[in-house]
Parts: C-alpha cells; structure tokens; sequence
C-alpha cells in the first residue's frame, strides 16, 4: 500500500471515528462496568457503549486485522497501526474486551480448523461468547507443565477431573479453554487443549477475592465433565492434535504476554508527571523520581511501537514478547507505586466517592499481578536468558 | 513509518558494521593511538577512510556535495562506533559542525563544508562553559568591532578541539547571560590570533580544550545564520547532537553488553558456567531488555528529528537519558560480573565503562534530560 493509499485510510477512518464514536466512548474507563466483554450474559452500561460496540462489529473493528470471513476488517498492518493511532488520539475506548480476541482467537487462526474457526471467531468477534483461560492449578503455576486435571478417553468425549485456580471471569464465561492431562506418561506430549461450555454438568467455580478487594477470579472445578470430541463437522472439542496441546498453550502465552504489555503494561504516552502535578507541587524529589519514571515509560512507548512494527512484519525475535511483559508491567507497577505517592492521603481512602470509590489504592494492588499473572517476572527473565541470550543451563 | 530500519539502512548498518569492526576496531584504533599518548586522539588516516565511505558529509545537503541524510543514518554510524569505541571526529565534526554549517550563508558553506565532506579538515564545536552542559546560559561575549566582532570568553568540553581546523563557538551578542535570545555562531579558524586550547586528555582517552578567547578579531563573514538569531541553530545542533550521541551510547551499551553475555559462556566457577547462575541470568535478562527499549527510542527520536517533529525535542531528550541510564547499567554490570579481569587495562569492558563516562556528560547527563522531559511536559 502506498503512503498515499494510508494516508487517504487515515482521512477515511478519522472521519467513520468522528461519526461513530460517541463522545462517553471517549472518556476514561473508570470502573469494570466500562469495559465490554461480551458474551451470552452481557448487559451494556449505557446507550453509547452499545452503539459504540455494535458500529465496530459492523465494520469489523473488534478485531480490525482478522480476515473478514470470521468477523474482522481484513486490514493489513500499517493500516491496523493507523486505525490504533487515529483511536488514541482521540481517546477512543476498546469496543470489545476478549480473551478470545487476545489469546484464543490467535491460537485458533494459527491451529484451528476451518470448522473451528468459522464457527468461534465469529462468535468472537460478534462479541456472543466470552472466553476463560483454564491453565493453572493449585500445584502448578509458573511450573505449568506438571498440571494434573486429567481427561479419561471414552470413545467420542473425555470425562474430565480436576481443579483450575486463578481462572479471570470464571464465573462469568461463557465457554473455557482448558489444559488437560490426556497422557499421564508423557509430560509435553500429554495434554490436549480442550474447549467446553462452563454449562456444563460438573463445572463449578468459586470466586477469590484479591487484596484490591475485588474477585475477577475463581477456582474452577471439574468433577466428572464430559467433553466432546467434537462439536460438529470439522469443529473438534480441542484445539491443534490430542496430546500436542502444550504446543497451542505456549504459542497463546505469548499472545497473552502482548496482550498484557499493551494493556496492563506501561505504555502509556501521557506523562505521569503532567498528571499527578495537578493536583498540586510535587516534593522536588518525587518530582525527580516521576521525571525519571517519565522517561523510561516515554522510551517504552517508542519500544512498544517497535515491537509491534516488528511482530507485524515477522522481523521480531519469538521471545520477544517476554521482554515486553517483563518491561512493561514492571513499569506499570512503578507508575502505581508514584502515583500513590503523589496522592498522598487522598489515595489512601478505599470507597469514598470522591475517591471513586477507592479507585488509586485498588488499582496500585492491582496492578501487582501485572507480573505474576500470564507468567511471572523471574519466569520472563529465564526465558529472556535462555532463548534470547542463549545462557547456559538457563 | 515502521520503527525499523529500511533495506538502504539495513544496508547501511551492515557496511558501517563491517567497517568499523575491522578499520576502527578496539585494537587497530582506540588502543592503538592511546598507547602512543597520540595528541589528536584519533587517527587521520582513519578519518580519510570514513570520508571515502562517506560518513563525513552524511549529514550535509546534496546541493552542497554531502548525501543528504538524516539522523537515523548518523545515528546507524554512530552505533557502530559506540560498539567499537572508535574514537573520531564524526560526532563533532559530521554532526555537529555539519548541523550549525547547514544554517550558514552560501559563503560559509563555501568556505568550509568541501574540506569537511574530504576529511582533509575537521572542525568542532564550542558550547559548555564550566563543567556541566547548560546551554541556557552562555557568557562568552562578541562584541561589534568595526565590520566584524570581537570575541572573549572561555569554551570547556570543545571536543577534538586542538584538531581542528575551525571551531563553531555559541556567543552572545546582546542581552545578559541567561537570555534565550541574543546568541550568535561564529566559525572561529584555527588560527584566529586571541584563541588560545588548554587540550586536556580525558578518562576515555579522547582529547577535548578548554578554549579561551582573548578579544579575538573576527569577520563578519564568520558569522553562521543571523546576527543575534543563532538559538534556533545552537537548538538544531545540539538536538542532532544529543540524538547522535544517545547512538553513540547505545552501541556502547551493546558492545559491554555482548562481550558481557560472552563471558557468562566461558568462565567456569565452582564447577559450572558463571552464565548458568540465575543470579547473574536475570541480572543479564534485565540489562538486555533496558538495552532493546534504550535503542528503540534512539531510532525513534532520530525519525522525529529528522520529520521536524514538535514531538522532536521531547523524545530527544527521553532518548538522551534513556541511554545514559542503560548504557551505565551495560558498563557497571560488564565489569562486575567480569570480576577481577574487568578491573584490568588489557580487557576491553573497562574502556567501555569508560566512554560511557564521557559520553554520559556530553551534551547533557541523564539528570539534566530527565529536568527537561519534565519542563516540556508541564511539571
Ligand atoms: C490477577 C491474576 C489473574 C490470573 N488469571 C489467570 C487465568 O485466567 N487463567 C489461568 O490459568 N491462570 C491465571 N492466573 C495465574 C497465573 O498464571 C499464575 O499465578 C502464574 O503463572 C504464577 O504461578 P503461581 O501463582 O503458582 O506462582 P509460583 O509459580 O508458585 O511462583 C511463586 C514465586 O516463585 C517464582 N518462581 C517460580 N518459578 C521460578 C523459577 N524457575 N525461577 C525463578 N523464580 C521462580 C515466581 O516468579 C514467583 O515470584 C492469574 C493470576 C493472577 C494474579
Ligand atoms: C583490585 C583487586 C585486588 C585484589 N587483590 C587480591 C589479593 O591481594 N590477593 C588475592 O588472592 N586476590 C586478590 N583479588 C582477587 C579477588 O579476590 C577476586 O577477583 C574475587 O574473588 C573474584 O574472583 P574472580 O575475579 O575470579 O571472578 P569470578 O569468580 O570469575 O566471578 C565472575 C563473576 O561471576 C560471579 N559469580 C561467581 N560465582 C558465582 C555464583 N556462585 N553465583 C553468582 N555469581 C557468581 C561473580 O560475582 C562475578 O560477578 C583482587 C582483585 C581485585 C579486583
């Protein structure tokens, strides 16, 4: 495409924003309820979010560089990066919030059948189911291999048993894909990446609550679950080959991993400093620390564009991923830890409305998991070690 | 524009790579006239290689002989020299030099800019007064003396300054010290009679003056740009400036970095690799991702100069201070995790930690960047 070609995209897509993002959209997401996620129980907040989300499933913008066969817009990279530009510029919020966008959906299209892919990728992308990630388990966490939740082969479907904990949003998904042991014998070449209905008889899950207060997690149970090997012509019951699952749970990790370097991550091209200054003079040597934070968080943005430039066009190192959800959520918990420390007391108070309801203090907690959850820090920096910098032993 | 190098940049780096591994290696060059307590610091008949690659007049405009290049190709360059810690002119005088001649009347560039672009002379230039970068303030005073000036003051840090031929000196004719506007550039020839180097080596083994003007009588021909209208010059220079020498840094800081990581493979302790210790792993893991995101932004701030950016000065300065801070991290952790060997001269990660030194302070530390992202971020 020419720059010309891009540019006339940009003109287009500036002006179908204009039109079709309405200004509430344009706001800051303040709370859970801002975001949508979708699925068979989903509720919009208002009217805006509604019209906001709906004009972007008609022109395929809940997953703009997804083939338009399965519910994308077909774009090709430079003109995913426009539409993304011309969005922040103008503050527009995501349309769609989806673990199938970000970790299934990938792995589908890289794995999935046609069958598969016809069928859950439009479902993604139109936004009628939401997805869970069933990975760990109480004995397994960074160690995820050794997970035990086992799947007996009776014919035509498997009985499956076992516990997954930390699952996001378990008890509000709709569907869940799961790891399970399928070969006791075979530690890498024993577990088959299965997709079945939170419906189904024998699936119960159990929220935890995390210390920012709120329970987006549960543990889920499985006890005696059937699940199907297949849901239809050309639509099996798991992803990739029986027993080769580990193989779509590490590819969907590093999707995960971009996931949440984008977003839990510190890419944000707003100064902090800029921020947290208006609410009065910052101690000189707060002021110092923020100025310092502001240009490492600057310098990730350009990292971030890079990355993204690199990944588009397949220059990118494959274990690229994990340095940018090692860099990126360890800025974003420095960025939590300051502006904590410019808030003062006022941070400190946990429902008062002035405060929105606790809204700094619970995202500072927050933002703690941003290193643990989808692959901790240390686990990143031993990746990093190993497959980038080839360290013996690592 | 991707933030990835095009195939004539790929093309570029390779040359440049190639080039400075070899002709301006450790070896054959930084040590080389180091070891020979050689005054220039630098060897010439490198610099007569770098103006046949054309490195030396990259920077300057295809009407006026150059390659009409911008700063993501100085910037190529600069990394390889960083990685090779090859000592030459090219930043002061290429960059530089090059960037304040750009400004100058038809005359000026006549005058100068075709000995550049050869290698037969290198120029410097002259902005510090006293021991930290702040170029807010500039004393040193050019008064009206007949057709021309009159200039007195005192220059620090003019890098390569006793090498060179004519130097670019930032003076003030009006106002008071601190004024933003009021500043003049002037090419001072190097025979300028009043002009007088104290050339000092410093801990990187490269030579810079400290440079006195003692009424020196100059030409109004020596005048760059306007009369009084040379801040937005001294802006562009030292932007182009700070963009080069973060470069600069980041192939510094890859340079500790690789022959870091190199180590980890082949020193055995207590029965192992030193690299199969995790504490050294993440330490490593950690450098490497400050080392990516520090050269990301480099390239980044280079394509926003080089569009005329309003976002150019901001990242400039991100860049500036992204680098010192990785590049230092590179130095300090080569060196340790070296242990007693990196404490010797005869092992190259020390000349590293070195450079690091030197260029931190140039044009600017990270402290002094960091105070400007603030500023023009509004807090
Ligand atoms: C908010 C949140 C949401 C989550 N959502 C989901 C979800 O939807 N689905 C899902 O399956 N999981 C989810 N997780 C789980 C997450 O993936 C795990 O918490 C993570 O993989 C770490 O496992 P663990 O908690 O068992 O910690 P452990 O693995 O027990 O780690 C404990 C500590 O030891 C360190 N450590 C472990 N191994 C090494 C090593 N080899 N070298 C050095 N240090 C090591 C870790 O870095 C950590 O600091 C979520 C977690 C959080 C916090
Ligand atoms: C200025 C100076 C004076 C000295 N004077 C004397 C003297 O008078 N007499 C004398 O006998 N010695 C002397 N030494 C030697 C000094 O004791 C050794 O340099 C030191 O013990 C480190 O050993 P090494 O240099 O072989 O480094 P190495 O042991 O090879 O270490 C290289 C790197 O690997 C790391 N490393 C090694 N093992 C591990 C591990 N298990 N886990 C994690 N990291 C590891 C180290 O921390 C270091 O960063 C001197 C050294 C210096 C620099």
């Amino acid at each position: 495409m020419s720059d010309s070609d891009l540019e006339a995209f940009r003109a287009e897509t500036r002006q179908w924003l204009e039109a079709n993002c309405p200004p509430e959209m344009r706001e800051p997401v303040r709370d859970e309820e801002d975001v949508y996620w979708g699925g068979r129980n989903a509720s919009f907040k208002n009217d805006a979010q509604k019209a906001w989300f709906e004009a972007c499933r008609e022109k395929g913008y809940t997953v703009p560089e997804w083939p338009k066969e399965y519910g994308g817009a077909g774009l090709t990279p430079a003109q995913g990066k426009v539409l993304r530009q011309e969005m922040a510029a103008i503050n527009a919020r995501s349309p769609l919030s989806s673990f199938g966008i970000w970790m299934l959906g990938p792995a589908l299209l890289h794995f999935g059948t046609e069958g598969q892919k016809q069928r859950f990728l439009n479902e993604i992308t139109n936004g009628e189911i939401r997805w869970c990630q069933g990975y760990s388990e109480p004995g397994s966490g960074s160690d995820l291999v050794s997970m035990q939740t086992f799947g007996e082969d009776k014919g035509d479907h498997w009985v499956v048993n076992g516990q997954k904990i930390w699952t996001s949003y378990a008890d509000e998904a709709d569907w869940i894909f799961c790891l399970v042991r399928t070969d006791k014998d075979n530690k890498y070449q024993g577990i088959t990446f299965m997709l079945f209905d939170m419906a189904s008889d024998g699936v119960s899950t159990k929220p935890i609550k995390l210390i920012s207060g709120n329970s987006p997690f549960c543990e889920t149970f499985m006890d005696d679950v059937t699940v199907p090997k297949s849901y239809g012509e050309d639509i099996p019951g798991y992803v990739g080959e029986i027993n080769r699952g580990w193989d779509v749970a590490k590819y969907l990790l590093g999707h995960e991993r971009e996931m949440i370097s984008a977003t839990g991550g510190g890419d944000r091209a707003t100064s902090l400093g800029a921020v947290t200054s208006r609410q009065g003079a910052l101690d000189p040597v707060l002021r110092a620390e923020i100025a310092m934070f502001d240009v490492d968080a600057l310098a990730y943005t350009a990292m971030s564009e890079k990355f993204m430039d690199e990944l588009k066009s397949g220059k990118g190192h494959p274990a690229q991923p994990n340095m940018m959800k090692y860099a990126g959520t360890e800025l974003n918990k420095r960025r939590n830890e300051l502006v904590m420390a410019a808030g003062g007391s006022d941070a400190l108070e946990w429902e008062s409305e002035a405060s929105n309801g606790g809204k700094a203090a619970r995202g500072w907690l927050r933002t703690k998991a941003n290193s643990i959850e989808g692959g901790t820090s240390e686990v990143m920096l031993n990746v990093i070690s190993k497959r980038i910098l080839d360290l013996p032993g690592a | 524009m991707p933030l990835y190098y095009d195939d004539d940049q790929a093309m570029l780096a390779e040359t440049a790579s190639q080039f400075m591994g070899e002709e301006g290696s450790i070896k054959n060059q930084l040590r080389h006239w180091r070891d020979r307590d050689c005054k220039d610091g630098f060897g010439h008949a490198l610099w007569k290689q770098f103006a046949e690659m054309g490195f030396t007049g990259m920077l300057v405009d295809e009407d006026d002989g150059g390659l009409g290049m911008g700063q993501v190709e100085a910037g190529i360059v600069l990394e390889e020299i960083g990685r090779n810690l090859t000592p030459s002119p090219f930043l002061s005088s290429s960059v530089l030099a090059a960037t304040a001649l750009k400004h100058g009347s038809n005359d000026v560039k006549g005058r100068w800019l075709s000995d550049l672009i050869s290698g037969d002379k290198v120029y410097a230039m002259a902005i510090d007064e006293g021991p930290k970068h702040r170029p807010e303030r500039i004393a040193t005073r050019a008064e009206k003396s007949g057709n021309g000036f009159r200039l007195s003051g005192k220059k620090d840090f003019v890098v390569y300054g006793a090498s060179s031929e004519m130097i670019v000196v930032a003076a003030r004719t009006s106002g008071s010290n601190d004024d933003k506007d009021g500043i003049t550039l002037f090419a001072v020839p190097q025979d300028a009679s009043g002009m007088s180097h104290d050339s000092v080596r410093l801990v990187d083994s490269s030579m810079a003056s400290h440079v006195s003007f003692d009424n020196v009588e100059l030409d109004g021909d020596a005048v760059i740009g306007e009369v009084d209208g040379g801040r937005t010059i001294l802006d562009a220079v030292l932007m182009a400036g700070r963009v080069g020498s973060a470069a600069e840094g980041v192939g510094v800081a890859r340079g500790a970095m690789d022959m870091t990581v190199d180590y980890l493979k082949q020193r055995k302790q207590f029965g192992r690799l030193i690299g199969e210790f995790q504490a050294l792993q993440h330490r490593a893991a950690h450098l490497y991702s400050e080392v990516e995101i520090a050269r990301a932004v480099t390239v980044k701030a280079a394509q926003l100069v080089d569009g005329g950016s309003e976002k150019a000065e901001l990242m400039t300065s991100v860049a500036k201070a992204k680098v010192a801070k990785a590049a230092g991290l590179a130095v300090r952790e080569g060196v340790q995790m070296h242990g007693g060997i990196g404490m010797t001269d005869e092992y190259d990660i020390g000349l590293y930690m070195k450079r690091d030194r030197a260029l931190q302070e140039f044009l600017g530390d990270q402290y002094y960047h960091a105070g400007r992202v603030a500023e023009l971020s509004g807090y």
